[in-house]
This record gives C-alpha cells, sequence and structure tokens, in this order.
C-alpha cells in the first residue's frame, strides 16, 4: 500500500508500533504492533480500558516518549510523508505543537499556574512562528479563545488558568493546541473531568473546528458513546493491541470482538429499555508486564477454548477487510453468538 | 414498601466563607439550600447532577457526616437534625457510606482484614465464630477471595479496593446504605459488575440505597426513583420511568439530551435534539434570585427572576412526579434551545 507512488501515503500512517517500557518489575510491553492510518478531515476512536495501551499510542505519535529513557519505540509512523519514529528530536519538536497538536484531559495540570492563560497560547504561536511580533501574537491567541467561545477573551487573556472553570479550562487548552491551525489533533480523553452539559458543548466544539480546518483527529476515551458521536473509524485496544478496527456504524451494529461485545454489555443507554442486569467482562484487564499467553483476552474470554486451544496459545492476527478484529473465533460463530447471546442482552 | 426510612425537609447546609485573622465570616457557600425528600424503605433513591450541585453534601447530610444549617434529618421517626457524635453512634448501624475514590478511602497501613472488621469493634459486635470468619464471609460475599485478609490495598485493583469499601459498609448489616459516585472512577467493564453486585446485595439484605452519581444511565439502570439537582436544590424527582419519558424541567431535558449515546447511526438526530446549555453554573456562593436555572434556561421570563417555583406536582403527571419550575416543559414541545435541524456548514 505505501510502496512507489501509485498510492499515496494516508495523511497520518502508523506501521507496527511497538511501546515498551522497561522498568525495575519486568519489560511492560505498552503497545504490540499496533497499525493504522488515518485522512484529514476525519477523526478516529480509540477505545480501551485503563491499561490498555490507547494513550501511550498517542503519546508515542507525538514523540513524547523520547526524554524517557526507558522507552523502546519501534515501528514506523509516517505524517505527512515524513517518518518519526527515526526523526531527529529537533525535527520532532517542530513538529509537535505546529502539525501535530494534544488536547490533554486534565487542563489544569497541562496548564501553566504561574503563567497567565493568554501568554501561554502566546508562547505556544510564536515558538512556531518567529517572526510574529507580540502585538500580533496576542491577537491571534484573544481570536482564538474568542473562536472556542470564551466570552471577553480580551479581559480572559489575562486571567490565570484556576481562575478558568472546567469547561473554560478545557476550552482554553483546545484555543492553544490549534493556535497554529494543526493538521493532526490528538484529544486524550478531552471530556472525561466534565459534566455532561460542558461535555457536549466541548464535543460540539471539536467538531465544529474539525470542519473549519479540517484537521485530522484522533480521540482516545473510555466512553463509547463519545466516541460514537464524532468518531468515522473505530480502534478497540486490550492488552497494548488492536483488536477490532473498522468504521464506527460497523463496529457499534456488528461488533466482532467478545470483548466489545462486553464493553457494551457493560454501559446502561438511555436509548434502550431498561435492562434487568448489566450484562459485563467478568475479571479484571490484564498486566502488562506479564501478558496471557496466546490471545490476551482468554481468560475473560467466554468463549475462549471452544476450538480447540488456539486461544490459549496462539495470538489472533487482526483480520478482515475493512472492519478488521483479532478473534480466533471463526466468523459465522461470532455472527450466531451476537446475534443470539449478545444482541438480546444490549 | 411505602413507609419512610428518612425524611428530610427543608434542609440546608451553608459552608461559612471566612476572612482575616477574626475569621469573620463574610459569606457561604450555599451548598443546599433547602430540600424536601423522602427515601423510603426497600428502594434505591438516585440524587443526579453537575459537579457543585449539591449532591455529595446532601448525601454526607443523610449520613449525618454533616450536621445541617437548617432543616430537619428524621431517621426511622427520630430526630437526627442535632444529634452529638456519640448520640449518633448506635445509628451510624443502620446508614453506612460507599465513598467515589477507592484510593484514598481505604488506609493504606492498614490490612483489608482490619479495614473490614473496624467496624464490628467500633460498635462492639459479637461475632460468634471469631471477628476473621466474620469478615472473611464479607470478602466473599462481595467476591473477592477470603484469603485475601491479609493484604494491604494498594495490591488490589480499583474494582477490587471498591469492593473492600462495601464489604466495609455491609459489615453492620446496615438498612440504609449512602453511595456517593460509587462506579465513576471505575473502568467500564468494572462498573458494570460493581453495579450488579450493589444490585444483589440489595435484592439479599433488603437494603435502601441513596446512589448519587452524575452519570445519568447508571442511575437510571439502578434507581427506583431519581432526584435532579441543581444548585442545592431538587428542581424535580419522579419515578425513573416517567422522569427518562417525559422530563419537566428543563435543566432535565438538558442534562439528558447531553448524555452521547453510543450509536452512530442516531448520532445526527440525537445532535439536532440536543440542548446545548451557555455558560457555566453560577456560584453558590451567591445564587440567581427566583429561579436558580433561570440564567441557562430559554424558557425564562419575568416571574422566574422574582418568584421561586416550588417543587410540586403538574396537572398531566402522576403524583409522585414533582417539578420546580414556572414554565415546565410539556409533552412534544419543540424546544427552542435545540440546534437548527440542518448545521450551517
Amino acid at each position: 500500500m505505501s510502496i512507489g507512488s501509485a498510492t499515496p501515503r494516508p495523511y497520518l500512517e502508523v506501521k507496527d508500533l511497538t511501546v515498551r517500557f522497561e522498568t525495575d518489575d519486568g519489560i511492560v510491553q505498552a503497545v504490540s504492533e499496533s497499525s493504522f492510518s488515518l485522512e484529514k478531515g476525519q477523526t478516529l476512536g480509540i477505545v480501551g480500558e485503563s491499561g490498555s495501551g490507547k494513550s501511550v499510542t498517542s503519546l508515542a505519535v507525538l514523540g513524547l516518549h523520547r526524554t524517557r529513557s526507558n522507552a523502546k519505540v519501534s515501528g514506523e509512523i509516517w505524517l505527512d510523508d515524513q517518518e518519526l519514529v527515526t526523526a531527529g528530536d529537533e525535527d520532532v519538536r517542530l513538529l509537535r505543537g505546529g502539525k501535530m497538536a494534544m488536547i490533554f484531559q486534565d487542563p489544569l495540570s497541562a496548564m501553566h499556574p504561574y503563567f497567565t492563560v493568554g501568554s501561554q497560547i502566546v508562547e505556544a504561536y510564536r515558538v512556531h512562528h518567529p517572526g510574529v511580533n507580540k502585538k500580533a501574537a496576542r491577537e491571534r491567541a484573544i481570536d482564538m479563545l474568542a473562536r472556542v467561545g470564551i466570552p471577553q477573551p480580551e479581559r480572559r487573556f489575562n486571567d490565570y488558568a484556576h481562575q478558568f472553570s472546567g469547561g473554560m479550562r478545557q476550552r482554553a487548552m483546545i484555543a492553544m493546541a490549534l493556535v497554529n491551525d494543526p493538521s493532526l489533533l490528538i484529544a486524550d480523553e478531552p471530556t472525561t473531568a466534565l459534566d455532561v452539559t460542558v461535555q457536549a458543548q466541548i464535543l460540539d466544539l471539536i467538531r465544529d473546528l474539525q470542519e473549519e480546518f479540517g484537521s485530522a483527529v484522533i480521540m482516545i476515551t473510555h466512553d463509547l458513546g463519545v466516541v460514537a458521536e464524532l468518531a468515522d473509524e473505530v480502534l478497540v485496544m486490550y492488552g497494548g493491541k488492536i483488536i477490532e478496527k473498522g468504521p464506527a456504524l460497523d463496529v457499534f451494529q456488528s461488533p466482532q470482538h467478545p470483548y466489545t461485545w462486553g464493553l457494551l454489555g457493560s454501559m446502561p443507554r438511555l436509548d434502550r429499555e431498561i435492562r434487568d442486569r448489566l450484562t459485563p467482562v467478568k475479571g479484571s484487564p490484564p498486566s502488562l508486564i506479564n501478558l496471557p499467553s496466546g490471545c490476551a483476552f482468554h481468560p475473560r474470554c467466554p468463549y475462549a477454548g471452544r476450538n480447540g486451544d488456539r486461544s490459549f496459545t496462539e495470538v489472533p492476527e487482526l483480520r478482515g477487510d475493512r472492519h478488521k478484529v483479532a478473534c480466533h473465533l471463526p466468523a459465522e460463530d461470532r455472527t450466531t453468538i451476537f446475534q443470539q447471546d449478545v444482541l438480546p442482552n444490549l | 414498601m411505602s413507609e419512610n426510612l428518612l425524611e428530610v425537609s427543608g434542609l440546608q447546609k451553608h459552608f461559612p466563607i471566612t476572612k482575616g485573622l477574626f475569621k469573620r465570616q463574610v459569606g457561604a457557600v450555599r451548598a443546599v439550600d433547602g430540600i424536601d425528600l423522602q427515601v423510603r424503605a426497600g428502594e434505591t433513591l438516585g440524587l443526579v447532577g453537575e459537579s457543585g450541585c449539591g449532591k455529595s453534601t446532601t448525601g454526607r447530610l443523610f449520613s449525618r457526616i454533616l450536621e445541617p444549617t437548617g432543616g430537619k434529618i428524621i431517621f426511622e421517626g427520630q430526630d437526627i437534625s442535632h444529634k452529638s457524635v456519640s448520640q449518633m453512634r448506635p445509628l451510624r448501624r443502620d446508614v453506612q457510606m460507599i465513598f467515589q475514590d477507592p484510593y484514598s478511602s481505604l488506609n493504606p497501613r492498614h490490612t483489608v482484614g482490619s479495614i473490614v472488621a473496624a467496624p464490628l469493634q467500633i460498635q462492639n459486635i459479637p461475632t460468634p465464630q471469631g471477628t476473621k470468619k466474620a469478615v472473611q464471609e464479607l470478602l466473599e460475599l462481595v467476591g473477592l477471595n477470603p484469603e485475601h485478609y491479609n493484604r494491604y490495598p494498594h495490591e488490589f485493583s480499583g474494582g477490587q479496593r471498591q469492593r473492600i469499601g462495601i464489604a466495609r459498609a455491609l459489615a453492620l448489616r446496615p438498612k440504609m446504605i449512602i453511595a456517593d459516585e460509587p462506579v465513576s472512577a471505575l473502568d467500564v467493564s468494572i462498573q458494570a459488575q460493581v453495579v450488579n453486585l450493589l444490585d444483589d446485595l440489595q435484592r439479599e439484605f433488603d437494603l435502601t440505597y441513596v446512589f448519587i452519581a452524575h452519570d445519568l444511565s447508571v442511575v437510571r439502570h439502578i434507581s427506583d426513583r431519581v432526584a435532579v439537582m441543581y444548585l442545592g436544590k431538587v428542581v424535580e424527582i419522579a419515578d425513573r420511568v416517567d422522569l427518562y419519558k417525559n422530563p419537566r424541567h428543563p435543566y432535565t431535558v438538558a442534562l439528558m439530551s447531553a448524555v452521547p449515546v453510543p450509536d452512530p447511526a442516531r448520532r445526527d438526530r440525537a445532535q439536532r435534539e440536543r440542548v446545548l446549555l451557555t455558560g457555566d453554573v453560577p456560584s453558590p456562593i451567591n445564587p440567581p434570585s427566583g429561579c436558580r436555572f433561570r440564567t441557562r434556561c430559554w424558557k425564562a421570563q419575568d416571574i422566574c427572576a422574582t418568584e421561586e417555583p416550588p417543587l410540586v406536582v403538574r396537572a398531566q403527571d402522576p403524583d409522585s412526579h414533582l417539578t420546580a419550575c414556572h414554565f415546565p416543559v410539556v409533552d412534544d414541545e419543540l424546544v427552542a434551545g435545540r440546534r437548527p435541524a440542518a448545521t450551517p456548514a
């Protein structure tokens, strides 16, 4: 797909990304051999529970592991035909905050408490636009604050992060991320700390800004509802691996992996009748230091061992056309199980 | 089912704001500002609202961890509003709490065994087969391995720690458990396990729950009745089916429409029907006059600023459905705050 110039490379292409951390307790296999791609104007949702490798994947794209000596990143990350894993620190530093930007979960800790919100946005802008004078940068920052819906931006420019409410702070951080018109925006749980009404405002804002700027967006969250709101494509991660991947509509309407079934079964939903009981996944997520053999999900999978003991010994490959799944169950079995056992309980 | 286990009327909690050397009081955070609620024996009452609406303070007043500034708390016919710590002690057997953060609510220096045994010892509960046996039974009840009796909290995952908290709350076989955001810190799959466990325990021990959460879907799943709070007041209360089908208060309507639905096929419809509230929740130090929601409400008129709407039954609703609004939303009403059908490009 990427060889030759006949088929242009996608805007962002991640191939066989593996991230390992060496710790005193052993090697943490945070992400193993993950591949995905993303075009401009598209939104990719990455779903998973804590420790599934979703945040590490995005940090690797931004090259934020470079300063950590115990992180080992391998594979390829192509952004706009530039390879990032082997690129020099300085090259990546220029991209970070410029062509690619990130929105973090907790804006209070992502912003500096000693500097005004405005000055931090100005700094972000001037780092990437060295020729711009202070006044123009200030105007740009105020314009961005207005753009993300902060009332009285000239006045709020001089406020500190603690003087903003949670929702406003998140807006300010989005303004800071967007100040250099990034073409790749990574949002790591951008609404988890917010109330639902504010969450709706922020998701709306991200959607509108994406339409306006045409950026590629990676949305990382544990909330399937948020993913369904925004994503065109969905990746489900478990134990550092992508276990299901496909167009959002397909993944939500005919999920293929037993783990995805479990996630959907765990959520009470306002758009369905009240269920008597939820149908969660049993057990808890695995340790990334000592992943289960074979399919990492097998200790929690009700269908493991159904077709011999491959689940316990062999890691399933991510297979399929547009909608891919890494599961040893034959496709027909999955369809029957989903229709008969899973769907009635959703 | 219908008898009230707990009743509060005119309940208030104001936290003073002090200034200067002599701690002169310059104002108060009116966290809870006049609430009337009944909790019926055997039911689950859900309390929902956004951060800062006073739902946690209400829970802490119910369990008398906090003393109310005004109003009455009646538990099983007894006025417990201003009882002292020692007077409260025998009553603590009947009301227990589960907290949100399973990391900070367990003492890291105590073993699980001593954490769960603590309530038994404080209350001098006789354990015929020994404390250890009693604790192990409790651990088993909440789905933990009884052999982990001697382990410390850090050796458990978040979901397991929450189970330890539940075992501790169950130790005294209380009548009522107040659960303050018991599942919001947990991963989705673990959250469902804990919700199911709470369900089973309620059935087994005839428990009454007050379930405080900001997640409207979880509250709908677990509650029999749901009260919606805004800035220290209950704005609407109803049976869960009724509340989620026919929300009357504009705030309830907005809150429900903001919940993301895990179905991309409904995305456009959900967005069209979404009521986007503008601005933030006003400060509880100086709440708006009249109806507190009026500053963000699309239906607000002059009367909303001058007169506080009482929490009453509206004509078209069953007796159990109370709304505090001058202009409640009626069936099939076209909500003005909704975004236009076609989003301008």
